[in-house]
């Protein structure tokens, strides 16, 4: 936010104007935005997944592009960071979406009403003829002021046309009843779109002219209770139609952080309390609503009228997904496939290939040996039979490095080869065993990076995007919305819970997309706690695969009955009460493969690029550790509780530790280590359930602050050891 | 309000019992800020409402002008409507 309007400040010294497209979700802005600045940007199907604002330069223009909205308002986060650009943009290019006149005009009649210059793009006006629709365009713009071209974005039909009128976008008309209420803020000095947002009871908006606002009613109504009682005659009229009766007032104290504002608010409304009770009176965002909704849905019987025509494939579709007896089976369906494609072939084949081949035996080995070649190192090699036991180890010290005794090292190779062995190389240079070691940041590091997160990261964001271009995403929610209310949240939560499934810290920050606090905190701590990731959930499968299945249905038993346990529980504990779901179900579309691939590419990219420094730095302390012999520490101080508790191999404690930098390195550790099928039970339980990465924990604690980061973060210690104890006790 | 709303009793339901196929007419939305949420929607008290399913556990999915909108089951219990 602060980069938002530092950026904003630096456009007024330049004095280049600003553009803001605006509109309501999945009206294809992103295409007006990628036409005019040729910078690509992400088209999401899914009302808000993401608050990052692109913008560019068009001509002597800058553009932003906003979140979709339904209203200029503060319900979310989305909404904020649009009301923001919105507020301070000179010209508004609003996308419209024909075939949905009467949800989008709402948002477009409001941003006339905050007096801001609006060019409307009439996007989707080929799809209206699905709909056996036809609107009056000429009508339209009459009725609103403003200029209204049609345009097809994916056909960029119609944007020359907006490109040369964008100079003429102009202040629409005003609906009367608005113009009416605008009226009693008329003596404010700020900005219409203020005054607008105000009377909106905008918390944001308050705050921020708390001080104005203040001394603009006490000069407006001269401190006497009498002007109180006996409102303008407008609004007594009103009154008298039980639209001010008993009406909800929130409370006003704002969940602003700024402390100086907030205090000058609170001091204001305290001591005058008259003055709250005249500002509940006049400021009446469902009144204010109300009015525009009837103004929209006067205008769009006007301009919309039907033709003839029959129902659209898409819609049938829709449908057959949105009704349980279809729609449940298709959703275990996808579910199932989705599974295919990442569980099965990207976590199974193509990490098997990437990992185990080029990763472990080509890249990692050979440069290994490559070290090895001049400096002194120890080279051991673990000959195994067919059951994977030991039967033979054989070591060398080249003291000088394996040049000086090529043949000796070839030999050890040999047997390598033959056998199913491991051939392993100990540096005696401490600091080459942190670059090139086990944990080494250029060879553990690397391989796990580039071959088995980047293939699962890929697939699990490219499942994603079709997911969510095809519009199946909101439906999904409103299918598990009842599910998931037994846990205190609404269906919205699917994403950040599959999100999860890809990448904890992803997902802990899309926890924001939820309406209340004491969701965000219940999700977050889903997430932290029972949610497997990706990288993780790659080893896990592969643990399970060398087990049998009996194992693996017991452990998703037992962590799913944890996570609806925990989930319950904190629904039953914290206060309040979670938002109901309300979605918008976008008519279901075939995905364009280029902006499935555009997105996956971005995404990762994205990602890599945030949480790459994070694997680095664990790496590190891994490596520093291994060296120091704090390692050796942290095992001895585990070494009781998982020997004696959960009665795994000592050198299980090593996983653990290593569960402390990143959940899946420590499942990585498990892969070397002799273990039973109950064993590998107790292992990934207590993973699973076990304290997140270092990088979803620096999150959950940004997003959650520390407090409820300390309280999330040891209990999800507490229980992992708990949890994996009790299964160890009755397996074991 | 309150006296009218003893008056239309008998007829008045919860959203959360009308069925699939049904039309309706919203007569009172509970205050708060899903109210506003609704307006933006076009869902207002007064306005006609088709009830397109309804989801075991009550998440009941309706149509208003084309648009096709998901509302969870502890929010259809709250709204009254009247069948048409």
């Amino acid at each position: 936010m602060n980069k938002l309007s530092n950026d904003q400040n630096h456009t007024k010294k330049d004095k280049k104007l600003q553009i803001a497209l605006v509109g309501n979700p999945n009206v294809g802005k992103s295409i007006f935005f990628n036409y005019l600045t040729n910078i690509y940007v992400e088209v999401s199907n899914f009302p808000g997944t993401t608050v990052e604002i692109y913008h560019g330069t068009y001509k002597n223009y800058i553009v932003y592009d906003t979140p979709g909205i339904y209203s200029v308002s503060s319900f979310n986060d989305e909404e904020k960071v649009a009301k923001d650009i919105i507020v301070n943009s000179d010209i508004i290019i609003n996308v419209v979406d024909a075939t949905h006149l009467e949800r989008d005009l709402f948002l477009t009649t409001q941003l006339i009403e905050m007096g801001k210059k609006i060019i409307i793009a009439l996007n989707m006006y080929d799809e209206l003829k699905k709909y056996n629709l036809k609107i009056d365009v000429k009508k339209l713009s009459l009725i609103l002021g403003v200029p209204v071209i049609p345009t097809v974005a994916p056909e960029k039909k119609g944007f020359k046309e907006l490109e040369e009128k964008i100079s003429e976008a102009t202040n629409g008309i005003i609906n009367k009843e608005i113009l009416k209420e605008l009226e009693l803020l008329k003596e404010l000095e700020i900005p219409t779109a203020e005054k607008l947002l105000i009377l909106e009871e905008d918390k944001p908006t308050i705050v921020k002219y708390a001080e104005k606002l203040n001394d603009f009613f006490i000069g407006k109504f001269h401190f006497d209770s009498h002007s109180f009682k006996r409102p303008k005659k407008h609004l007594r009229r009103r009154h008298h139609h039980g639209f001010n009766k008993h009406r909800y007032y929130g409370n006003y104290i704002p969940e602003n952080k700024d402390e100086e504002l907030t205090s000058n608010f609170q001091r204001g409304f305290h001591k005058k309390h008259f003055l709250k009770k005249i500002m509940r009176h006049y400021l009446n965002r469902d009144r204010i609503y109300l009015l525009r909704r009837l103004y929209v849905n006067s205008i769009t019987t006007k301009v919309i009228s039907p033709i003839k025509g029959k129902e659209s494939i898409s819609k049938i579709i829709g449908n057959l997904i949105i009704k349980p007896q279809t729609g449940i089976p298709i959703s275990i369906f996808i579910l199932y496939l989705i599974y295919l494609f990442i569980g099965v072939f990207i976590a199974g084949d193509v990490v098997k290939f990437t990992e185990g081949k080029i990763g472990n035996n080509i890249f990692e080995y050979n440069l290994k040996k490559y070290i090895a070649y001049s400096s002194s190192t120890l080279v051991t090699v673990k000959v195994k039979n067919e059951n994977d036991s030991i039967i033979k180890v054989n070591s060398h010290f080249f003291e000088y490095g394996i040049k000086n005794e090529i043949d000796k090292f070839h030999s050890l190779e040999n047997e390598k080869k033959i056998t199913n062995s491991e051939i392993k190389f100990t540096y005696s240079n401490p600091i080459l065993t942190i670059l090139f070691g086990d944990f080494g940041i250029l060879t553990m590091t690397i391989t796990y990076i580039l071959f088995l997160l980047l293939p699962l990261v890929i697939g699990f964001y490219f499942m994603l995007s079709i997911l969510e271009d095809s519009g199946y995403l909101p439906r999904l929610a409103t299918l598990v919305d009842k599910l998931l209310s037994y846990i205190g949240l609404n269906g919205r939560a699917i994403i950040p819970i599959i999100l999860g499934f890809g990448c904890v810290t992803m997902a802990t920050i899309t926890t924001r997309i939820l309406g209340s606090k004491r969701e965000r905190t219940i999700a977050t701590t889903i997430l932290q706690l029972a949610i497997p990731c990706s990288a993780q959930l790659g080893v896990i499968a592969t643990l399970l695969a060398s087990v049998n299945s009996k194992v693996t249905i017991i452990y998703i038993i037992i962590i799913f009955i944890f996570l609806t346990l925990t989930g319950t529980i904190l629904n039953k504990f914290i206060k309040g009460e979670s938002t109901p779901l309300i979605i918008d179900l976008p008519p279901m579309r075939l995905p364009r493969p280029i902006n499935v691939f555009k997105k996956t590419y971005y995404r990762s990219y994205g990602f890599m690029k945030e949480a790459s420094p994070w694997f680095f730095f664990g790496a590190l302390i891994i490596s520093i550790m291994q060296i120091t012999g704090a390692l050796d520490i942290a095992i001895k101080i585990l070494n009781p509780l998982v020997v004696k508790w959960l009665k795994l191999p000592e050198h299980t404690a090593i996983a653990f530790v290593m569960g402390l930098v990143r959940r899946d390195f420590g499942a990585a550790g498990l892969y070397g280590l002799p273990l039973s099928s109950y064993q590998v039970l107790v292992a990934i339980i207590t993973l699973t359930l076990f304290v997140p990465c270092v990088t979803s924990l620096i999150v959950m604690f940004k997003e959650r602050g520390p407090k409820e980061g300390i309280i999330i973060w040891f209990s999800s210690l507490t229980f992992a050891f708990f949890i994996g104890g009790i299964i160890a006790q009755i397996f074991l | 309000m309150f006296r009218g709303e003893i008056k239309n009793k008998s007829k008045n339901i919860f959203l959360s019992s009308a069925n699939p196929k049904d039309l309706v007419v919203i007569k009172s939305i509970p205050k708060g800020n899903y109210k506003s949420q609704l307006l933006r929607f076009g869902i207002f008290e007064g306005q006609v409402v088709e009830i397109l399913s309804k989801l075991p556990g009550g998440t009941l999915v309706i149509r208003i002008n084309r648009q096709e909108i998901a509302l969870g089951a502890n929010l259809t219990k709250k709204i009254l409507i009247e069948k048409l």
